[in-house]
């Protein structure tokens, strides 16, 4: 395909929608002028136009995929034949399986805990230095890369050679410089996991950062001076007062991060593809949706499971929301 | 008291600096990579790049054809660099048993007899008594000092032959609707839901709260079911461009909606009750009032739906064929990855290449980015 084909098609596929509300508007609008009985209608009709297109695709993208999925979880591996919790036992029963659920375990402890904590401390420690605004546009660059760059500088720096060769991925340099035999570090079962989650830990921190640091600046001054005449240590400032009054974002950023990490996938996909017992389930569900032609019930068992996990989170917020509405 | 203070603060700074190295290093020594020749990345660290280096090297003296005759001698004479390079040699040798033996200013002796001189810019001259007969001339091996030297080399590679050009267009043809078709269709989806009355309107907010997260593997396989059958039933392919705009919009409609939604909510109601009252219609307000006051809200929101379709891959990957015609950026460099794993240069230059829009887009608008974060944080 040509770049301008290309081009043309981008811009006729924008301009479709703009074309639609401009079109049922002005027809709408017409319409109204000329039979202006009819006017108790116009806001409903016109509510359907404002909403027509947005609903049309959260019910074919997300409703009715969601069922679906539901229903193909208990059907055969091409969604024909009925085969009732078949595919739910075939999953407990996989190694591969347990070993995703142990590893997605894994990563929601470690990951979302330390990047809020780095995100924490960097944001109190840039708070009030006059380069800090510096250092936290570099801690959070990395959030504007994709997983799979991330993956890529990452593999740099993990990059292995054997014993007695020129080092050149950064982390076995300095291993080897100190006296110490290079490690092939994304291939040690159990720890090459840590390795992983640090690239997550290495992006999301920066997210937590810039949270924490629009929440540090809402902390009331005087409080904080009271602490200080008190005699209390910046240590003490930090743990009695700023943790427990950020609790809410606190929060806020755990549940963010928690649901990213339950869906990780590109970089355990381009990294090690789940070998060497690093599998997680999305990475597992993605190999189930494309292996031997795919298997629909299997995919569909890995995507709800990974949903179950959101599920809590989901309640959570709507009940949020409930409470916000009432005030 | 004064000293104290100064003590923990220096501390603080000291433990920051050290945060902002183990941030930066990484992306760093990616950069520093993609700049540097091929084959001196594959066998000596980045790091080794910022600063002369010593490197060993072998060259070869040129044959008989360049030998003139001056005062009974036979000389050769040559340059082993091209000027360019800036490199200093130190010492040299004449064979590879001894890479070292002499220093600049000794002079070297064949077995023929026959002498050779080498000068610190790489100039060489070879003389003897006897005429020379090979063809080929023979080795220097020879110590250098070489200053840091980069090349966009790797670029030119990476984008004409390994067809990351082609994915990086393909790229902006697969992020620029994917953001503006969400945008377009959840303002007016926010509008409604924060400014006109209608059956079931809070029951509808509240589907897109939990659609918020509910993880795109729900909806893969039924989607992909879909698109075969759509592609099957009118003879066309199944996956395409408009097929992985649409995937994306619904992916990113719930966000969308609930950023716009906030936004919108908090302009003030005076205001659009005065247009009604003027009898202006929804659409009127819509295009007149929302549009113009939202143009910061819709900056965030744009920034972050495009960072987040440039860098997917999990869409692009079960959206589209992976062909050159239709592969993205993170495929390719996924690609890339199983079949060019130890070709460095190409995957620190591809993964560059994939960077420098998001990376621009960071530097240039990082306000709007951060107020879009922290505005989709405070609620969802």
């Amino acid at each position: 395909m040509s770049i301008v084909s290309l081009f043309l098609i981008v811009c006729l596929g924008i301009l479709i929608f703009i074309a639609y509300f401009h079109i049922s508007n002005f027809i709408l609008d017409h319409f109204v002028n000329n039979k202006s009985k009819k006017f108790s209608h116009e806001t409903s009709i016109r509510a359907v136009i404002f909403i027509a297109p947005a609903f049309i695709v959260l019910f074919i993208f997300i409703l009715y995929p969601f069922f679906e999925t539901v229903r193909l979880s208990f059907y055969d591996k091409f969604g024909r034949d009925f085969v009732g919790l078949y595919n739910y036992i075939w999953a407990f029963k996989d190694p591969e399986f347990r070993r995703g659920i142990l590893n997605n375990l894994g990563w929601l402890l470690v990951v979302p805990t330390l990047s809020t904590f780095f995100g924490l401390v960097i944001a109190k420690l840039a708070d009030k230095i006059w380069w800090g605004t510096f250092a936290k546009s570099i801690i959070f660059m990395p959030m504007a890369i994709s997983f799979v760059g991330a993956g890529v500088i990452w593999k740099f720096i993990y990059e292995y050679r054997g014993p007695g060769d020129v080092q050149i991925g950064l982390l076995n340099a300095i291993i080897v410089f100190f006296g110490f035999e290079p490690q092939a570090w994304i291939t040690i079962p159990i720890w090459n996991n840590l390795f992983l989650m640090a690239i997550m830990i290495w992006i999301q921190t920066g997210l937590a950062l810039v949270i924490f640091s629009a929440a540090l600046r809402g902390i009331p001054k005087e409080m904080l001076e009271a602490a200080r005449i008190d005699g209390a240590s910046e240590f003490r400032i930090f743990f009695s007062i700023i943790i427990p009054y950020l609790e809410q974002t606190i929060l806020v950023i755990w549940t963010i991060i928690t649901i990213l990490v339950l869906k990780i996938f590109d970089i355990i996909f381009a990294m090690t593809n789940g070998e060497w017992q690093t599998e997680v389930l999305a990475n597992l569900m993605y190999d189930w949706m494309f292996r031997g032609g795919g298997d629909s019930g299997r995919g569909s068992v890995l995507a709800i499971v990974i949903m179950l996990g959101v599920i809590p989170i989901m309640i959570w917020n709507i009940y949020k929301h409930r409470e916000e509405q009432k005030i | 008291m004064i000293k104290k203070i100064n003590f923990s603060s220096l501390l603080s700074q000291l433990l920051l600096l050290f945060f902002v190295i183990i941030w930066i290093t990484p992306t760093f020594g990616l950069f520093i990579s993609s700049l540097r020749d091929k084959d001196l990345l594959a066998i000596s660290g980045w790091w080794t790049s910022l600063t002369t280096t010593h490197v060993n090297e072998i060259y070869r003296m040129s044959g008989k054809e360049e030998q003139i005759e001056e005062n009974g001698y036979f000389i050769i004479k040559g340059n082993f660099f091209n000027n360019l390079e800036g490199k200093k040699i130190q010492s040299f040798g004449i064979s590879s048993k001894r890479i070292n033996q002499f220093k600049i200013g000794e002079i070297g002796i064949f077995k023929d007899k026959s002498e050779v001189n080498i000068f610190e810019n790489g100039d060489y001259i070879w003389k003897s008594l006897n005429k020379f007969e090979k063809k080929k001339g023979k080795r220097i091996f020879t110590t250098s000092l070489s200053p840091p030297k980069f090349t966009f080399d790797n670029y030119k590679e990476v984008l004409f032959k390994e067809g990351i050009g082609q994915a990086f267009i393909n790229t902006l043809a697969v992020a620029i609707p994917s953001t503006l078709i969400p945008l377009i269709i959840c303002s007016f989806f926010a509008y409604a839901l924060s400014w006109m009355q209608f059956f079931g309107r809070d029951t509808l907010l509240a589907i897109v709260i939990a659609s918020l997260v509910v993880p795109l593997q729900m909806s893969l396989i039924p989607i992909l079911t879909i698109y075969n059958d759509i592609g099957a039933l009118f003879g066309v392919a199944a996956k395409s461009y408009p097929g992985v705009w649409m995937a994306h919009t619904g992916f990113g409609l719930a966000s969308t909606t609930f950023l716009l939604r906030n936004f919108i909510k908090s302009l003030p109601n005076e205001m659009m009750e005065a247009a009604r009252v003027d009898g202006a219609s929804h659409y009127d307000i819509f295009l007149r009032i929302i549009l113009p006051l939202s143009i910061p809200a819709f900056a965030s929101i744009f920034i972050l739906q495009f960072l987040w379709v440039w860098n997917d891959l999990l869409v692009g990957l079960v959206f589209l064929d992976q062909v050159p015609s239709e592969i993205i950026l993170t495929a390719k460099l996924k690609e890339l990855l199983g079949s060019r794993g130890e070709n460095w240069e190409i995957l620190t230059t591809g993964a560059f290449v994939s960077m420098t829009v998001p990376l621009l887009i960071f530097f240039l608008l990082q306000r709007y980015f951060i107020r879009g974060l922290v505005a989709g944080s405070v609620k969802g």
